[in-house]
């Protein structure tokens, strides 16, 4: 899950950004820190050879120097910052190879639904994608607030209950990588880890055929069996349905998720011992 | 009758809480039996509890400051361990329990450790900096601290009756609305901070008021001490942002307790308006926690280098201009909530800016050592430290500033060792060198250097050994608040992490065995002169500790540097021997006001909890009672006659002279 | 103390940053202020706090105008009849104040009750047509559970409302002050803060009726 090893051209643009941000400003903090120890030890109580100024408080042209160091980085770093959330809006299209695949996530609790609109299927903590094809999310929540977000094909991006959100990646190498909810969201949070497998443009339409031929359905009403206050073991999939299932989570024409029923000790778990892996 | 509460809210199936809660009643019970049997009790009543002198209450607010910092350190140390020992495991704790350690960890450190110990050091020090004799408002000084320590002490009981919230140290909805967090944590975290919200606005209030309208003759502006315009600008912040927090907290509360809809999923809710408006406090906040940090290093870097302070203009607008901008950058806390480019941008763009006027400051810092003598007591090894550490801490805050950066260190553990290293760096330094260099004046002794610089050594490596593993840690991706993991590249930086742990809790060790072993040897420790730094504003002028009345003539100010002018003088003039003109001083009479209004805040905070609505009515009923008859008193103030004044002086007087003579070696 | 500070006895000249032009030595500064100016400032920056409190009720209410979530909307609830009678009561209640004020600076302690009394009457009467309003709305199912508008609208009146309560609770202890002590020192500060406070109810109140019921029942 490695920053430094990006799969995909967001995350590889949102790396140079960091790794240039950092060195702009190291050209100036390294300096300064060397100042900083090189000042405090020279100026020691100790030193006699120090020259003793007490009178000097004031210089005006160090204070010009002093307000334009960081100005000039900040201009340099603004403009970075103007231009980089520019090009790497979340919802601006990634060009690719291959027609563009559509999912739509849902955050629960805990775990993530992945529909796939065109195909007709879903599947539950785990993606997977063709290399090379610009991946088109939408997303939302059933429940509270969370952040999907695959560390290796770039930036993440928060899930709301009754609003859409937008999400574009392209992921460039096959291979399995990892993604997470970034956003705490209860008991179960840490479990929302899930699987994205990046596949030949051949291998998908293949993988998508075998899923589609699952037994088990998804609709509005298998749904609420997601929709419970649970961690999900397995990574199920299933055959999709009704098309509109996003929409209406969106619409809140399927309620929110219920959270959890209170026991008598107000402190009490309401996952039971689920707490061992 | 007692609403929610049973049998049931006490957790004694939970042995950690249990345990916990047990050793601190016995420690409590066995502080109070002890002083009950040296006969302490009246002295605290009448001398502390229900003292109105700022000294006085400044001191209890480092005193809760440091209390709680013992709590929220636990709780950190609960965190790492868990960390460290959770990979392909549970861990120590269930994740019922660890959320509420780290939402309590997050919570305790910034309003119960971190604004106490400003704040106390502000109420310390202000009014003797401006040579005048006590804050604008004594007794509401006296209940803003009470209601401070009542939002502790509610926080202190969610340990053993019911629970803490388990959303995290800012509770975002839905996950802190009543359907997914039904259990009374949510409301323990929400009225406490309410209640010591209240008490945080009176000391923005007084402190803004006193700075403002109370200082000596001839301390113009420009004259001030720049932590006296550090306190300025934090309570400016403190006036205009805490109404943020209680407004926001009260429509929580009202979507909990009442069915509103604000920030809840169903009713046309909106919960991005509960982070716009949490957060146009919240970044403010931190601000007025640094703030008063700068001013502390902009008093010890001078006195320590033998020189005033380099550019104090550039310092003042420096300082204003954070305040300003501060309110200016708060969408920088939620980029990926998906606000778009443009907006992004420009809020990233404001961010950035912020760091040009502390930059500013950094450099004055560094110019003011330059061509000075520079002592390495204790607090000027806090002032490198956070130099050094606050400068790191910067960087990788102005990088998270990067929108596209940001979009992939979000909420990830680089984002908390970035606000940690700022945090830990500024104010956490800054109070423990403000610690240790106005203590002498607070007590009349000073602390015991090698302690602190051994407690200096361990905290600052041991904050590097913890928070680079996390930096490193959200490099690869994993993010924060997590009570297990699975993967097997974080878990070395977890144990690092832990290890530093162990160093940075030596370090608060060193701290408490200084204060043991100061008091023990206060008397070699102790300062006859009133100013044992050898330093430049008037506070030094004093006796330490000050008379209740400060000053027996309230200073006529020629300069910056007050006190240093005033020993130039002394020394070129030959001391001399002509007697101020004395009179007759009135001082506020000492009131159990703050106590009693903070006992009923307490009652009404607990009963609002436990839906005791007839307790809740009780409480406020009381509340209201205890300010009537404070208004119903005839004598609020006491008469300390020309001759006692006059007799106090002499005998300080006395003292200085005698150590000035003996510092004094032949040419 | 080092023996350093004596070599450098002569470079203490007050002013190390050349700031002789900007110091104002010449106004100078006559030193603290006394205690009438001190405490009204100090209200007065409470008020500021407390209006940035209410700024934050307006601006949930800005946003959240339009989510009725198929409820009533203002333009269907609104009695701006109601509204106009509070209005005037409020407003006349100012002025009554500013009379009591008045009858204090003149120490003249039976127009001061008589004042503070219709103060308190015309006040009072405010907040009954306001509860009214509230349960007339709870009644037709346009309670504050309704929706997000309607938890806005409710909380914005109601912190106002409460404020109003507070204040008449103060006034009911500032007329009993001023029966048991007189005009004292004391007292009289605490007179120019109730006044202050309740002229300041009067301000939110027009922002309230402006923003919420005349542009809310437009929407």
């Amino acid at each position: 899950m490695n920053l430094l090893d990006p799969q995909g051209p967001v995350a590889a643009a949102d790396k140079t950004i960091l790794i240039d941000s950092v060195a702009i400003m190291l050209a100036i903090v390294v300096p300064t820190i060397i100042a900083i120890l090189a000042f405090a030890y020279w100026f020691r109580q100790s030193n006699p050879r120090a020259q003793y100024r007490p009178d000097f408080a004031y210089s005006g042209r160090l204070e010009m120097v002093v307000w334009a160091i960081p100005t000039l980085t900040i201009i340099l770093l603004g403009g970075v910052a103007w231009i980089g959330s520019h090009q790497l809006d979340p919802a601006a299209q990634v060009p690719g190879t291959g027609s563009p695949v559509r999912i739509q996530a849902v955050s629960m609790d805990w775990k993530w639904l992945f529909i796939y609109p065109d195909q007709r299927i879903a599947t539950v903590n785990s993606l997977t994608v063709p290399v090379g094809a610009p991946l088109q999310i939408e997303l939302t929540s059933a429940s509270v607030w969370n952040v999907f977000f695959v560390p290796q094909l770039g930036s993440m991006i928060y899930t709301m209950n009754g609003m859409v959100t937008h999400l574009n990646l392209r992921a460039d190498n096959e291979g399995t990588i990892q993604g997470l909810s970034a956003h705490f969201s209860g008991d179960g949070f840490p479990d929302m880890m899930f699987d994205v497998h990046v596949v030949s443009p051949l291998e998908f339409p293949n993988w998508v055929a075998n899923t589609a031929k699952s037994s088990q359905v998804l609709n509005a009403d298998s749904i609420k069996k997601l929709m419970q206050q649970n961690i999900e073991p397995g990574k199920p999939t299933f055959r999709l349905e009704d098309p509109r299932l996003f929409e209406d989570i969106v619409s809140q024409r399927i309620a929110p998720q219920a959270g959890p029923k209170l026991t008598t000790n107000a402190a009490q778990s309401y996952l039971g011992a689920q707490d061992a892996r | 009758m007692l609403g929610k509460l049973d049998w049931s809210a006490i957790p004694i199936h939970e042995p950690i809480p249990l345990v916990a809660a047990g050793a601190v009643l016995v420690i409590v019970l066995a502080v109070l039996i002890w002083a009950g049997a040296k006969g302490y009790f009246p002295y605290i009543w009448h001398e502390w509890i229900t003292s109105v002198d700022h000294k006085r209450i400044g001191v209890m607010y480092v005193l809760l400051a440091m209390v709680m910092l013992l709590r929220g350190g636990i709780d950190a140390i609960m965190m790492r361990t868990q960390l460290a020992i959770a990979y392909h495991s549970p861990g120590i704790f269930p994740p019922e329990h660890y959320d509420q350690i780290f939402s309590a960890h997050g919570t305790i450190m910034i309003f119960f450790v971190g604004m106490p110990f400003v704040i106390g050091l502000m109420n310390l020090v202000v009014p003797l900096q401006l040579g005048v004799r006590d804050v604008a408002f004594p007794t509401l000084n006296s209940v803003g601290f009470w209601l401070t320590a009542t939002g502790a002490l509610l926080i202190n009981i969610s340990l053993v009756i019911g629970e803490f919230a388990r959303t995290g140290w800012l509770a975002f909805p839905p996950l802190s609305e009543l359907s997914y967090s039904p259990g009374v944590g949510v409301d323990y975290y929400a009225w406490s901070l309410e209640i010591s919200g209240v008490g945080t606005l009176v000391a923005g209030i007084n402190l803004v008021t006193t700075v403002l309208k109370l200082r000596t003759r001839g301390m113009t502006y420009l004259r001030m001490p720049m932590f006296c315009w550090t306190t300025l600008a934090s309570n400016l912040l403190i006036i205009a942002a805490f109404p943020i927090l209680t407004a926001t907290l009260a429509m929580l509360l009202l979507d909990r307790y009442l069915g509103f809809h604000f920030f809840t999923n169903e009713g046309g809710g909106n919960s991005m308006m509960f982070m716009n408006l949490i957060w146009a406090w919240g970044h403010p906040e931190v601000y007025i926690l640094a703030l008063p940090a700068f001013g502390i290093f902009s008093e010890v870097v001078p006195t320590f280098s033998g020189k005033p302070l380099f550019g104090y203009r550039s310092m003042v607008l420096a300082t204003m201009a954070i305040c300003v901008i501060s309110f200016m950058v708060w969408l920088h806390h939620f980029f990926t909530m998906g606000a778009g480019p443009d907006v992004n941008a420009v809020f990233g763009i404001a961010s950035m800016i912020i760091a040009v006027p502390t930059g500013v400051k950094i450099y004055n810092w560094l110019f003011t050592m330059y061509g000075g003598r520079v002592r390495f007591e204790t607090p000027m090894m806090w002032a490198v430290g956070f130099m050094v550490t606050f400068i790191i801490g910067g960087l990788t805050g102005v990088l998270v500033a990067v929108p596209p950066a940001d979009f992939l260190l979000h909420n990830s553990l680089f984002l908390v060792a970035h606000f940690h290293n700022v945090i830990i760096g500024a104010v956490l330094f800054g109070a423990f060198a403000g610690y240790t260099y106005w203590f002498p004046k607070a007590f009349g002794f000073r602390l015991h250097d090698g302690w602190g610089k051994a407690s200096f050594w361990f905290t600052f490596v041991g904050f590097y050994v913890t928070f680079i593993p996390l930096y490193a840690a959200g490099m690869l991706g994993m993010t924060r608040r997590m009570q297990h993991y699975d993967v097997a590249e974080w878990r070395p930086w977890m144990i690092a992490a832990g290890v530093g742990t162990i160093l940075m809790t030596i370090g608060v060790i060193c701290q408490i065995l200084q204060l043991a072993v100061s008091i023990r040897q206060r008397e070699e420790l102790r300062d006859t002169t009133g100013d044992p730094w050898d330093a430049r504003s008037l506070e030094w002028a004093t006796a330490s500790p000050p008379p209740v009345f400060n000053f027996a003539v309230m200073p006529n100010v020629a300069g910056e540097d007050a006190y240093w002018l005033i020993k130039e003088k002394a020394k070129r003039d030959t001391l001399e021997t002509r007697e101020p003109d004395y009179r007759d001083i009135e001082m506020p009479r000492n009131s159990p006001t703050g106590f009693v209004c903070a006992f009923f805040a307490s009652v009404t905070g607990f009963s609002l909890i436990w839906h005791i609505w007839w307790l809740v009515g009780l409480g406020l009923a009381g509340a209201f009672a205890t300010f009537v008859v404070f208004a119903w008193r005839d004598h609020d103030e006491y008469v300390i006659p020309a001759q006692e004044v006059a007799r106090i002086d002499r005998v300080n007087i006395a003292e200085r002279r005698a150590a000035m003579n003996m510092a004094e070696t032949p040419a | 103390m080092t023996d350093t500070t004596l070599q450098y006895a002569a470079h203490g000249h007050g002013d190390p940053h050349h700031l002789r032009g900007l110091q104002d030595s010449s106004l100078g500064h006559e030193g603290p202020a006394p205690k009438r100016i001190v405490t009204a400032y100090g209200f007065w920056i409470f008020l500021l706090s407390d209006i940035v409190m209410f700024s934050c009720f307006f601006a949930a209410y800005g946003v959240l105008l339009r989510q009725t979530a198929g409820g009533p909307s203002g333009s269907e609830l609104f009695d701006l009849k109601s509204v106009a009678a509070e209005t005037a009561f409020l407003l006349i209640s100012s002025f009554t104040c500013g009379l009591a004020s008045i009858a204090a600076d003149v120490r003249s302690a039976r127009w001061y009750q008589v004042a503070m009394a219709v103060t308190g009457v015309l006040g009072l009467c405010f907040l009954a047509l306001e509860a009214r309003e509230f349960a007339d709305l709870v009644s037709r199912g346009a309670g504050p559970t309704r929706s997000a508008f309607l938890s806005a609208f409710f909380t914005l009146v109601g912190c106002h409302g409460l404020h109003v309560s507070a204040g008449i609770l103060w006034l009911l202890t500032m007329m009993a002050q001023v029966a048991a002590k007189g005009f004292r020192e004391d007292v009289c500060r605490r007179l120019l803060c109730f006044a202050l406070f309740w002229h300041a109810l009067d301000i939110i109140w027009v922002g309230i009726f402006s923003m919420v019921y005349l542009l809310g029942s437009a929407v």
